[in-house]
């Protein structure tokens, strides 16, 4: 997983106590940076606002759009309330919460270049999910020079800004020290406590992710998303003839990595839960067959298999160590789950019919299929010890390539009907069907590691066809096109990483 | 990679077919429409395709006798007019005992990618069956699905969908894989 990977950084350091910046200086360290006292150290501001509005600080409220997994789909629009700075992620935006992020303060000569580059990183992260609008630099009013200076709040009120952050680089050898903050303005208080990163110069991606996703998650109350790896299939060539290799990347596009050369055709990787390993389906063997690959190594290893039949489709369970997958025999395919440690297959579904994309629920207790024992594709949750499953799509058209979210409640799927293919979502009983996307083709969705917005693959018709990503929200606002080298399909994101 | 070995041994063959038998319609004039459609024989050149005029030779199977099959969408009924092919797949199998097959399944690109991997086994399957009870034996019979990975014409209408939604038996030389 290149750099980032060799140093780990660790996360969710918010809610330890906080830590000397001085002791913050070490591979992988994130630190609470002392707090910055916010009424004492920014007297100006802290006296400026509320006499200026005639009122104590108070924060005005956001509602914002984008069906929260646990709310979602409630029509109501979220009452506004009085408090702190927060992005209620609720049915119906009204507007991206408007944002500054000035260049970070390079504190050495060699992190000038980082400074500059990790806060556009940040900034293309935030504005990236259409529920935040950066202000841009020409319109900034102050200078942020120096990290720990007051925060000038009526300036940055007077561009609108809603929520400020600033940060600061340094850079020792290759080692990278990313500090940041994130303001209130209307409130004119820090918001939470500082954060400080550390780790080599060339994870500096990360780092600038990391920062994105703390703030993110303080605006939100939602986890983040931008630190986090999608697998993919990375095609060329023409349509009869497509050659297909397995990438991976930021979730963003950068830093693609190949793990697999073209020498034959490669399908539907699949992340484990710890991002560390990938389950694909690959023609090495002449016959589709499941492959199981070590990311950091970029060794792999053909599962068991019984001579003559094909498996494919394979999905990790919650906890790792099975692998529910498809195997096809004598022209009928139904679901099997594989013990990683003994190689033991069990069957869990026998019918006549095509049985396939299981996925496992994020409990591991059950498991949605697709099926056509009806007659035509449509969705099935079973026992994850197999068992008589229940149909959960009623809808017209045919369903596919289901996927449990990794918050349990809803399940995103693939819908065919009337020549059109749609990406939609449902909650795990059939109920409140919703399709987010609509084209010739869309096909295999994947989610991101929070379950606010989903990856899938958009083929376009013709001879010149080619399938590229894309995201979406699961409210389906802020679609957009993934930023590849060249055509790809079969994203599955990576969790969160560490 | 077995595909592969049994595409270059099929070359081979090919290639020594076409030195044993003069092509009568010059080199790669029989190029073209009904020539091999199988993935796995991929890269074989219109050189060898003057064999097609040897009864005896996999060229002759994949023109003359015909080495494909059609399914309607979502299909993988064994048509009457598929019957006829594989009928005459049948017979040209039992008088080569030396050849194998692999049958290819494959479907068009209106599906999902693993449901269609398991259409193309199901279409692959039902040809297998077939010849089967045409008295081959199933151990020099092996099904394989492509799904919507190698589709034979490339544009996005009912025209080449049809064309897509094939089983091809790609014959290959050695007793039982």
């Amino acid at each position: 997983m290149g750099a980032a990977q060799a140093v780990p950084l660790l996360c969710r350091a918010e809610r330890s106590a906080p830590v000397q910046v001085g002791h913050a200086d070490v591979a992988g360290a994130v630190v609470p940076l002392p707090y910055a006292a916010a009424r004492n150290e920014f007297p100006r501001a802290a006296g400026k606002v509320p006499n200026k509005e005639g009122v104590t600080p108070m924060l005005r409220s956001l509602t914002w759009a984008l069906a929260l997994a646990g709310a979602a789909f409630t029509a109501a629009p979220v009452a506004a309330q009085d408090g702190p700075l927060r992005l209620e992620i609720t049915e119906g935006v009204i507007e991206p919460l408007p944002y500054a992020v000035p260049a970070f303060v390079a504190e050495n000569a060699a992190a000038q270049q980082y400074a500059a580059e990790i806060s556009r990183v940040v900034a293309s992260d935030l504005s990236g999910t259409g529920l935040f609008r950066e202000i841009p630099a020409s319109a900034h009013i102050a200078r942020v020079t120096s990290f720990d200076a007051p925060v000038g709040y009526a300036d940055w009120k007077a561009v609108n800004a809603e929520a400020l952050i600033t940060g600061a680089v340094s850079v020792s050898g290759d080692r990278l020290t990313v500090k940041f903050r994130l303001y209130d303005i209307y409130s004119g208080q820090q918001l939470g406590e500082g954060l400080q990163f550390a780790a080599t110069t060339a994870s500096w991606r990360r780092m600038a992710h990391k920062v994105a996703d703390a703030a993110y998650s303080r605006i939100t109350g939602e986890s983040g998303y931008f630190d986090s790896r999608v697998v993919f299939v990375a095609e060329a060539g023409p349509k009869d003839q497509r050659q297909k290799r397995l990438g991976v990347m930021d979730y963003d596009g950068a830093n693609v990595q190949y793990l697999t050369d073209s020498s034959t055709i490669v399908l539907a990787p699949r992340f484990s839960p710890t991002g560390d390993r990938v389950l694909f389906t690959t023609f090495e063997t002449g016959f589709p067959r499941i492959k199981l690959l070590n990311v950091a190594s970029v060794t792999a290893q053909l599962l068991p298999e019984t001579p003559g039949t094909m498996t494919f489709a394979p999905r990790f369970s919650p906890d790792g160590r099975q692998v529910v997958y498809s195997l096809e025999q004598g022209g009928n395919t139904d679901i099997w789950k594989m013990d990683l440690n003994t190689g033991q297959s069990v069957r869990l579904t026998n019918t006549p019919a095509i049985e396939t994309g299981p996925s496992f629920s994020p409990d591991g207790s059950r498991i949605v299929f697709e099926s056509d024992r009806s007659g035509t594709q449509q969705l099935y949750v079973m026992s994850a010890t197999g068992g008589e499953p229940t149909r959960i799509s009623f809808g017209e058209g045919r369903y596919g390539t289901p996927v449990w979210s990794p918050r349990g409640d809803l399940i995103a799927f693939t819908k065919q009907n009337q020549g059109r293919f749609h990406i939609g979502v449902m909650r795990t009983d059939g109920s409140e069907e919703r399709l987010l996307t609509a084209s010739f083709l869309d096909e295999g969705p994947t989610w991101a590691p929070n379950g606010r917005v989903i990856m899938f693959t958009r083929e376009s018709a013709g001879a010149g066809g080619e399938p590229r990503l894309y995201s979406v929200d699961i409210t389906g606002r802020n679609l957009k096109a993934v930023t590849t080298d060249g055509a790809a399909s079969d994203p599955a994101w990576s969790p969160l990483l560490p | 990679m077995r595909l592969h070995s049994s595409a270059l041994l099929l070359i081979g063959v090919l290639a020594l077919a076409a030195c044993n038998n003069p092509n009568r319609f010059g080199a790669g004039g029989a190029g073209g429409a009904g020539g091999p459609g199988g993935y796995g024989t991929d890269g074989i050149g219109s050189a060898g395709l003057g064999g097609a005029n040897d009864p005896n030779s996999p060229a002759y199977f994949a023109q003359t006798v015909g080495d494909r099959v059609l399914f309607q969408v979502d299909q993988s009924t064994i048509n009457p007019e598929a019957r006829m092919i594989l009928t005459g797949q049948g017979q040209w199998l039992a008088s080569h005992p030396q050849y194998t097959a692999i049958i290819e399944g494959h479907a068009d690109e209106q599906g999902t990618r693993e449901y269609n991997l398991a259409l193309g086994a199901r279409r692959a399957s039902a040809v297998q069956e077939f010849l089967v009870s045409q008295g081959v034996q199933p151990s020099r019979l092996r099904t394989v699905s492509y799904g919507k990975e190698r589709p034979l014409q490339v544009c996005s209408d009912e025209s080449c969908y049809a064309q897509n939604r094939r089983a091809v038996t790609v014959i290959s030389v050695g007793a039982g894989s």
